[in-house]
């Protein structure tokens, strides 16, 4: 087994998908060397190591590149057994793996559509946020996760990490935007789950400080807002933005 | 023969679904016995809704009476379940090599595949390029990354690649046929080109191979309404 000074992240500060492999290499005690990425600039490291996607993150291990947050976390966790984050039993495994990616397809691009809309658009995709959370606190209440602290059991796995990075955007884009997506009456298992999830050591140390990320939320929200009232319409900062937002929320970076 | 534990196993499917066609290959290939169940499409079984109430879509296997969906999802866990033959490489790098290439052709290469029959003209060869485009994309990254030697991208014997490539090779044909575009070609792609063409001649598969001709009556052709390789 290799020495963890192996290991470099490339990654960016605010995105959800650079945080599951921080929490992943902190929960198995990991080191490793961290390397900022700006996802509008992308470093000639990051475009040689993840030519196909040009995105965070990408985790160097001896050099070489795994990319996509949850084959990086699978990796993570096959390569150092110690502190696991899959679970043991195969059909628990399927089903952590069919909400990351229930997460990743429906849930995330549902939150991101939150933000990025406005009047009726953002009352719709409200409601889309609402629809996936009740089939999550569903399967929380009565289904696989019945009785879980967390969806990993006792301890946080896979699927807490994958959730989890990216849930602290809805309490964010609740106060920017002014909705309401966790309501505690509506959703208090998944409520309590978050709130537990965000109290873990490990997570406190991970996920950036809520003023941080509401001021970087603000600021996107902002240039959003000013481009579709025409008063800036260069295409760069277009792309920056949706870039910027896609980088913070969903499954368009790894 | 795989070490077969006493499993009831049981596939819900639908006839010319690739999705579906994937995961009865992986478990032939494994060996493993099963039940079938074939479901209309437009009108879903009571079962099948409550089997898989997320997304209400084949292919859903149950096993020993627990339900998994998404054919990606499914393939891994009979790897995880029948582990002889292996599906996946042991070295986890190459497992993490797999995994990505896997998630690629759900991500890039099955939705264009939807695009391109839906297209006409100009539009249409686009859609064919860019098809053109992830292949390549996937075929260098394999020889980079996992290729030793053929005929599979999973070494002498098939993998989950492979699984996921040979279905989709009738489709390919299907589309080529219906959109008048070529969209392999083997000087280009040969590595794809000799995983495709083994896949589809092993005994354990075969009979699961619709020829595209068969898939040209049944589905005519998909024109503005893509449901060809749906995961429906």
């Amino acid at each position: 087994m290799d020495p963890p000074s192996s290991l470099k992240l490339l990654g960016s500060w605010a995105d959800s998908h650079t945080h599951r492999v921080q929490l992943a290499l902190k929960l198995k005690g990991l080191e490793f060397e961290y390397q900022e990425e700006d996802a509008i600039n992308p470093s000639p490291a990051l475009l040689l190591h993840n030519p196909v996607y040009k995105k965070v993150p990408v985790l160097l291990h001896s050099d070489r590149p795994v990319v996509e947050s949850v084959v990086i976390l699978q990796y993570i966790d096959e390569t150092w057994a110690d502190n696991p984050i899959m679970p043991a039993d195969p059909f628990e495994r399927a089903v952590a793996r069919f909400w990351c990616h229930f997460a990743e397809d429906k849930l995330a691009p549902a939150v991101g559509a939150v933000f990025s809309s406005s009047g009726e658009g953002q009352k719709t995709a409200v409601d889309q946020v609402h629809d996936n959370l009740k089939l999550l606190e569903r399967e929380l209440r009565d289904g696989a996760f019945k009785g879980k602290r967390f969806f990993g059991g006792d301890k946080i796995g896979l699927l807490d990490i994958v959730l989890g990075c990216g849930s602290y955007w809805l309490a964010v884009f609740e106060e920017v935007m002014e909705v309401k997506l966790v309501d505690p009456g509506t959703f208090p298992v998944f409520h309590a789950w978050l709130k537990d999830f965000e109290e873990q050591n490990e997570v406190k140390e991970t996920i950036p400080a809520i003023d941080k990320l509401l001021e970087y939320a603000r600021g996107i929200r902002q240039m959003m807002l000013s481009l579709s009232n025409g008063t800036s319409t260069t295409a760069p900062a277009a792309a920056g933005t949706t870039s910027a937002i896609n980088v913070a929320v969903d499954g368009r970076s790894g | 023969m795989a070490d077969q534990k006493s499993k009831g196993v049981k596939l819900y499917g639908t006839s010319f679904n690739g999705h579906t066609t994937m995961v009865e290959c992986a478990l032939r290939l494994k060996g493993v016995a099963y039940e079938y169940v074939e479901e209309d499409r437009k009108n879903k079984s009571e079962a099948l809704l409550k089997l898989n109430p997320v997304h209400k879509q084949v292919p859903v296997l149950v096993v020993d009476g627990k339900p998994i969906a998404e054919s990606q999802i499914i393939l891994q866990h009979i790897d995880d379940v029948w582990k002889d033959p292996p599906h996946l490489p042991e070295d986890p790098y190459k497992r993490a090599k797999v995994r990505f290439w896997a998630d690629f052709v759900s991500k890039k290469v099955v939705p264009i595949m939807h695009t391109i029959v839906t297209l006409k003209g100009d539009e249409q060869k686009t859609a064919a390029d860019e098809f053109g485009g992830y292949l390549q994309t996937m075929e260098d990254g394999i020889r980079e990354e996992l290729w030793t030697g053929g005929p599979f991208i999973n070494g002498d014997n098939p993998g989950l690649l492979d699984v996921v490539m040979g279905s989709s090779y009738t489709w390919i044909k299907f589309i080529e046929a219906v959109a008048g575009v070529k969209l392999t070609k083997r000087e280009k792609t040969p590595l794809l080109c000799s995983s495709m063409e083994a896949f589809v001649e092993l005994d354990a598969v075969k009979e699961l191979m619709t020829p595209p001709e068969v898939l040209l009556q049944s589905r005519g052709n998909p024109g503005a309404k893509t449901t060809a390789t749906s995961d429906d």
